[in-house]
């Protein structure tokens, strides 16, 4: 059911517009299996348009590349992709007129369970989700929290390969939002691979494997959560002495250092890779500075987030934006 | 699992859970079956006295010549509630998970067709015992009575798939009841009130070959005796040419992508 790559999810060229506003203007995905990818973006970036692409809700325009999920062509074989995979989208898709257990029965018929197991996989979904007191009500009358529950409860009727997840955890409490997190990872740990959009950077540094940034119908950058930090300054390399004398005389071979002197710290600019470590420590060998605490802070995911999707940059030279010298905050 | 069953599995879902709405929601398909009961009632004890000259026979023969078209009616009634509910039902996001997943998907639209057929023939059923308590009297044998209800049923059927394609191309319930207007309108302009041959001249044709004519007067043949001729074949022919037609519009409809 893989492809010979073991990509559960792999797109090419992936077009969509609508009229003449281009929504996606050629993005290539690639998430291995039994991994957490994080698409992330601003409003309108896209991202909704393209979990529904990859999950046969709408079809990409023709001139975008191969799509294959779980192994199949998604343009050939749509059925076959359905079938690999769970969906809960943006928008709450749960019918309201019936109950939640209803609901989730629901699910196991067209998942095609025999009537014993689908009761008791609705059961333990229902309890899973902390959904039990209220499985005889109409999922009309859920609050907001509750709905996005049972949707992803549904979802998981069936135990789909491969999952999309479009901001899973909007509208959720802190409490529900942290069980969700210790879900998904319960769910990757069993071989599943998760396709998370999100609007909560921390989400996404907390859950993915590998995190790709949606501005302006492309891919702006992709990588882990430290390869993009790393992306852009804003970090530097903080040493913090305990020694009067020993601060002075590392204050004088670091001029470009700003001082701390109430805290005995000197803060370099740098972007935290090994080469411009070693170029410190190796100045500080040289003078015969040992200090006591060496800490690298990294911009976090927020800075990477404004400043790859602040206004376009002129074309021409860098693929990041001007602003980048100073991270927009 | 073949794809025949599939097809028979998920419609049989779909339908539970369309009967599970009917049953927690009947305002909708009440509301509609009133329709034909005041129909019934007003054509026999109101207009009764005037209409029953038309047909050249008293209250009694009146009744017995209006209950074929208010049967047919009953349909037209209540396939408008069909075209509000699919278009209520798209507007639910559940709709765009069944989308997603590996399910027969017509099955979404079938479970619609099976319901609003089932409670055409419950609310036919329904209308055809006030007629009787009113005074219809039919002197069909059993097989007459057979024929009728599988034309009523083939009926159903074909208008049922109609109101369904239109209550997919319809924003909101309030376009889809107007979409399904003509549904409720075309039995006045047929032979369900009064003979073709009291209308215009150069409208006789149009009154004459729509589809409620014929199968009105299949039932007329089949439940008060007298000839049938064509109608019978013009009744089956307008029935399966329009569920093969609403089956194939709105299917495609329901696969073409979403807005
Ligand atoms: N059916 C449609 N017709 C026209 N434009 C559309 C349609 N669907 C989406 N768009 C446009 O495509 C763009 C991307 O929308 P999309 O919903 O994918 O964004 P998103 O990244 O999910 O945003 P959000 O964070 O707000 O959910 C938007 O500008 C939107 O207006
Ligand atoms: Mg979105």
């Amino acid at each position: 059911m893989t492809t010979p790559t073991g990509a559960a999810i792999s797109a090419r060229g992936l077009r969509k517009s609508y009229g003449d506003k281009t929504v996606l203007d050629g993005i290539d995905l690639t998430v291995p299996e039994g991994t957490i990818f994080s698409l992330l973006g601003p409003n309108g970036a896209g991202k909704t348009t393209a979990v529904k692409i990859l999950s046969t809700l709408i079809s990409a325009d023709p001139g975008s590349g191969e799509v294959r999920i779980g192994g199949h062509d998604l343009a050939a074989d749509p059925q076959a992709v359905r079938a690999a995979i769970g969906v809960t989208g943006q928008f709450s898709a749960v019918d309201g007129l019936i109950t939640g257990e209803e609901n989730m029965l629901l699910m196991a018929d067209l998942h095609h369970l025999p009537k014993r197991e689908g009761r008791r996989t609705a059961a333990e979904l229902l309890a899973r989700f902390d959904l039990v007191e209220a499985a005889k009500k109409p999922a009309s009358t859920y609050s907001g929290g509750m709905k996005r529950r049972l949707d992803i409860a549904m979802t998981l009727v069936g135990d789909p390969r491969i999952i999309f997840l479009d901001e899973p955890t909007t509208g959720l409490d802190p409490r529900a939002r942290h069980t969700m997190w210790q879900i998904i990872r319960e769910l990757v740990t069993g071989g599943v691979t998760v396709f998370l959009t999100t609007q909560y950077l921390d989400e996404a540094d907390e859950l993915a494997d590998r995190i790709a940034v949606l501005h302006d119908g492309k891919i702006a950058a992709e990588g882990t959560a430290e390869q993009l930090k790393r992306l852009i300054p804003g970090g530097h390399v903080r040493l913090r002495f305990t020694d009067p004398a020993t601060y002075q005389s590392a204050a004088g071979a670091l001029p470009e250092a700003t001082p701390d002197d109430a805290a005995l710290t000197l803060q370099i600019p740098s972007e935290g890779s090994q080469r411009a470590l070693r170029a410190i420590l190796d100045r500080l060998d040289s003078a015969g500075i040992e200090a006591d605490e060496l800490t690298v802070h990294t911009p976090d995911l927020d800075d990477v987030f404004f400043a790859l999707t602040g206004p376009v940059p002129q074309a021409g030279e860098s693929g990041l934006p001007s602003e980048l010298q100073e991270p927009a905050r | 699992m073949s794809s025949m069953s599939l097809a028979v599995r998920d419609s049989s879902t779909m339908l539970r859970r369309n009967l599970l709405h009917a049953r927690r929601y009947p305002s909708l398909t009440l509301n509609l079956l009133l329709t034909p009961v005041m129909l019934l009632l007003l054509f026999v004890y109101i207009f009764g006295g005037t209409m029953s000259a038309g047909i050249g026979g008293n209250r009694s023969a009146y009744i017995a010549y209006v209950v074929p078209g208010l049967l047919l009616m009953t349909i037209g009634s209540t396939v408008v509630g069909t075209a509000i509910s699919v278009s209520n039902d798209m507007t639910e996001g559940i709709i765009a998970r069944f989308r997603t997943m590996a399910i027969h998907r017509p099955s979404v639209l079938i479970g619609h067709v099976v319901g609003s057929v089932l409670q055409s023939i419950v609310s036919v059923v329904l209308v055809g015992a006030i007629a009787v308590a009113i005074g219809f009297r039919s002197h069909a044998t059993a097989l007459g009575w057979m024929a009728a209800l599988g034309v009523l049923v083939l009926f159903a059927l074909a208008f049922t798939w109609i109101a369904v394609g239109m209550g997919l191309i319809s924003p909101s319930a309030e376009a889809a009841s107007n979409n399904a207007m003509p549904l409720i309108l075309l039995p006045l302009i047929s032979s369900a009130f009064t003979p073709i041959h009291s209308m215009p001249g150069w409208f006789q044709p149009i009154a004459e070959y729509q589809p409620f004519t014929p199968a009105i007067e299949t039932l007329r043949g089949l439940l008060l005796g007298g000839a049938i001729g064509h109608n019978g074949w013009l009744t089956v022919a307008w029935c399966l040419g329009l569920t093969a037609l609403g089956y194939f519009w709105s299917t495609s409809k329901f696969n073409a992508d979403q807005k």
